[in-house]
């Protein structure tokens, strides 16, 4: 241990713990820009500086860890000297940062002019000199780079690089000319950024952000010749509510359709239907595969980011992804198709939108052999944060809507679909259905596989189900699925069934959710928080295996049989290797 | 993306080129730190590090392609230009500078259509900056290749890029 003192009061602390972890544990908070627990610890933006006792300058307090040797020292948080260089620092900052504040997207969570209104640094006595001017970067069909709002504090490049292992992007020339980019300046959409918006999430201000495609949605609902139909995927709901103070991990999920219904949808259906969907041709595909020698290990296919990362990084494993399209492209897909049909709708008259985690989803909708009734399956694409501007804008004081339902059919989720939003939830669900298939199709079959579940980058399981033996594993995060793709071509891990997820913990921590702020993500465990509410949804539902809800029952007297020609036609996709550069 | 502007010059690789590239990197592939050395010997083998050498490092390193290139762009030894056939290397000295070389500077840059560094695409042309030749009595002054022209002025550019016309 050892004995400092903080602002003058007695602590003892581990060793190697930082000046910053350890003010933290005794009630001082520190602000930081760049730090990011365990990817992004740098020491770079100078704001987390503080005065130790017997140190020539102030020190970063983020990466200074405390040892026997600062026995006795005094450390001060928020001395004046403190304040006026963090002062300094956010001055400088600004004096090359495109104060277009009212405009931006990230405007009142942005973590630079929270620490301006805490610093009390503002538009004046601002340094006059050099400043930068970049193109904004479009190109991408899922978010935008505005680097005249970078701080280059590389939380970003720590995300794409070390979370995911992917590092598309990185800090290029020197000085004041620094930037955050990617190789040779090439355009975002001319790499192999596989969409997942891991870096939007931890940007701290508005230099990063999802394509806005509100505009698009409000003409469509202002159009009355179109009929406007919208889905809601599981992971929505267990984040939506951060943005109108609910504690994160709370359900929100009956104001999220009575809001849905309120901004003037003509139909609202839960993506949970299209969940249940995947589960019946993809616990199909997998026993067929099973029996028939093919593919193994099959790999699930519902996230976007990790197709993308598939088709980019490991071409040689397109044989391994389920044919299976999304939910998001399976519920599209009924809905243009079974749904129009029962309704006499013409397709074409359809704008069919879907609320998502996901900035990859933006992406998804663009796909070749996404477009069951000859015209794309989804349209639009808003991501939960679009969500949150919709409902803003529309003046509904979302915390004072009732609680109500989605609408039947096409709605109607099972327990094993909700939970699709959580790491290793894909996997449960789809054990649920195929378990049971492989016991007889009896009712007691077991319900909870626990061990896929939890915030883990790898896991694995094996059950044994009818004379079968099922080996299973789990990834989330692409740099945990990397690893364990690396044991499965080696031999060292064999397995029948994998779930990859792109976002670590799944999309209840995905690249379109409401914003946390590193002040929060630091200390928090976002994907943990967040599952509780989904894994509490399936709970409280009576109804929790997929073949058990009345809407796939009553779909597959449309589609024929699971897996058949019909429901090949509609709900299954190609892939093909994608040659991006890495 | 940037705020420079980007300029092509055709690569003209060999195959022996790309040979001894790609056994030099698997010498240091693994190694702690290798990217330096491994940009130094590619710079040169090719005399400078265009995307064309930049992927072939990337791909036998299994490094991200932006992380080489956010090191050779972080590095002034590193250039991503050939140099041309006729090197332009303007004086920034105090000397030259007072005596108005960053105008001259400036028009070449102009002139040419690249920014210091840079080649010009038919790579007829590369343009520098350099401190001193010791020529300050000849204020501003400039080269190419081992000419030096003096006391040099805007409209006298034109004349003397002229003389390098083949």
């Amino acid at each position: 241990m050892v004995n400092i003192k903080i602002n003058g009061v007695d602590v003892s602390v581990e060793e190697g713990t930082t000046i910053l972890k350890a003010c933290r544990d005794n009630g001082v908070r520190i602000p930081t820009l760049c730090w990011l627990k365990d990817i992004n610890e740098i020491g770079a933006c100078r704001i987390c500086v503080v005065e130790m006792t017997g140190a020539r300058s102030l020190v970063a307090a983020c990466v200074y860890p405390l040892s026997k040797f600062d026995e006795g020292k005094n450390i001060l948080t928020h001395s004046p000297a403190v304040l006026e260089s963090r002062r300094m620092t956010l001055q400088l900052l600004l004096s090359n940062h495109e104060r277009k504040c009212l405009s931006c997207a990230r405007s009142g969570q942005c973590e630079l002019q929270a620490l301006c209104r805490e610093l009390g640094v503002d538009d004046e006595l601002l340094f006059e000199g050099a400043r930068n001017h970049y193109e904004i970067d479009t190109s991408a069909a899922h978010m935008y780079r505005d680097n005249n709002k970078c701080i280059n504090c590389r939380r970003c490049v720590a995300a794409c690089g070390v979370t995911q292992g992917i590092g598309v992007i990185g800090a290029n020339n020197r000085g004041f000319k620094t930037s955050i980019g990617c190789a040779f300046d090439m355009d975002l959409a001319d790499t192999a950024c596989v969409s997942c918006g891991q870096c939007i999430a931890v940007c701290p201000t508005g230099a990063l952000s999802e394509k806005d495609d509100t505009e698009k949605v409000w003409a469509a609902i202002n159009d009355p010749e179109k009929v406007v139909v919208v889905q809601t995927a599981p992971a929505v709901r267990a984040s939506l509510g951060e943005a109108f103070g609910y504690p994160m991990g709370t359900n929100v999920q009956g104001k999220l359709a009575a809001s849905l219904k309120r901004l003037g949808f003509d139909h609202v259906f839960d993506t949970d239907f299209g969940a249940d969907l995947t589960i019946m041709e993809e616990s199909n595909e997998l026993l067929e595969r099973i029996k028939n020698n093919g593919v193994l290990p099959m790999i699930t296919s519902c996230s976007p980011g990790w197709i993308r990362y598939c088709e980019a990084y490991y071409p040689e494993m397109i044989p391994n992804l389920s044919t299976c399209k999304s939910p998001q492209q399976m519920s599209g897909a009924m809905i243009k198709t079974y749904w129009a049909e029962k309704n006499g709708i013409d397709p074409k008259n359809i704008v069919s939108v879907s609320v998502m985690p996901c900035t990859a989803k933006k992406f998804e909708i663009g796909r070749a052999d996404q477009s069951a009734a000859g015209v794309p399956d989804v349209d639009i694409v808003i991501t939960t944060r679009e969500l949150v501007k919709m409902i803003n804008r529309a003046g509904l004081r979302f915390r004072d809507l009732p609680d109500e339902e989605f609408e039947v059919p096409m709605s109607s989720g099972s327990g094993a679909a909700v939970i699709f939003g959580a790491t290793g939830g894909v996997m449960e669900a789809a054990l649920r259905t195929a378990v049971w298939k492989l016991t007889g199709e009896k009712n007691d079959s077991p319900v909870e596989f626990k061990e896929v579940r939890g915030v883990q980058g790898v896991k694995f399981a094996e059950y044994e189900a009818g004379g079968v033996k099922v080996k299973v594993a789990v990834a989330s995060g692409l740099s945990n699925a990397r690893e364990l793709l690396e044991k499965v071509k080696s031999g060292e891990v064999d397995v029948q069934f994998i779930e990859i997820m792109a976002c670590p913990g799944g999309c209840v921590n995905g690249g379109g959710q409401v914003i946390v702020p590193a002040d929060v993500r630091n200390f928090v465990d976002v994907r943990a928080e967040r599952a509780k509410a989904l894994y509490g949804l399936d709970e409280a539902n009576k109804i929790r295996k997929s073949h058990e809800t009345d809407d796939i029952k009553s779909v597959y007297d449309y589609l024929g049989e699971i897996g058949g020609h019909k429901a090949h036609e509609y709900l299954h996709t190609t892939y093909k290797a994608s040659g991006l550069r890495k | 993306m940037s705020s420079t502007q980007k300029v092509k010059v055709a690569f003209n690789g060999t195959a022996e080129q790309e040979k001894a590239l790609r056994s030099m990197i698997r010498e240091h592939k693994g190694q702690a730190g290798s990217l330096m050395p491994i940009l130094q010997k590619a710079q040169e083998i090719y005399g400078y590090l265009p995307i064309e050498v930049q992927s072939i490092i990337s791909e036998e390193t299994g490094i991200p392609m932006e992380k080489v290139y956010g090191v050779s762009t972080f590095y002034a030894q590193f250039s991503l230009y050939p140099k041309g056939k006729y090197r332009i290397s303007v004086c920034l000295g105090t000397a030259c500078y007072v005596k108005g070389s960053g105008d001259v500077f400036n028009k070449l840059k102009e002139m040419l259509g690249i920014e210091e560094g840079q080649c010009t695409p038919d790579g007829k042309f590369s343009l520098d900056a350099c401190r001193c030749i010791g020529a300050c009595g000849l204020a501003p002054v400039m080269t190419v290749n081992d000419d030096v022209y003096g006391k040099l002025t805007n409209d006298q550019l034109k004349g003397i890029l002229d003389k390098y016309a083949d």
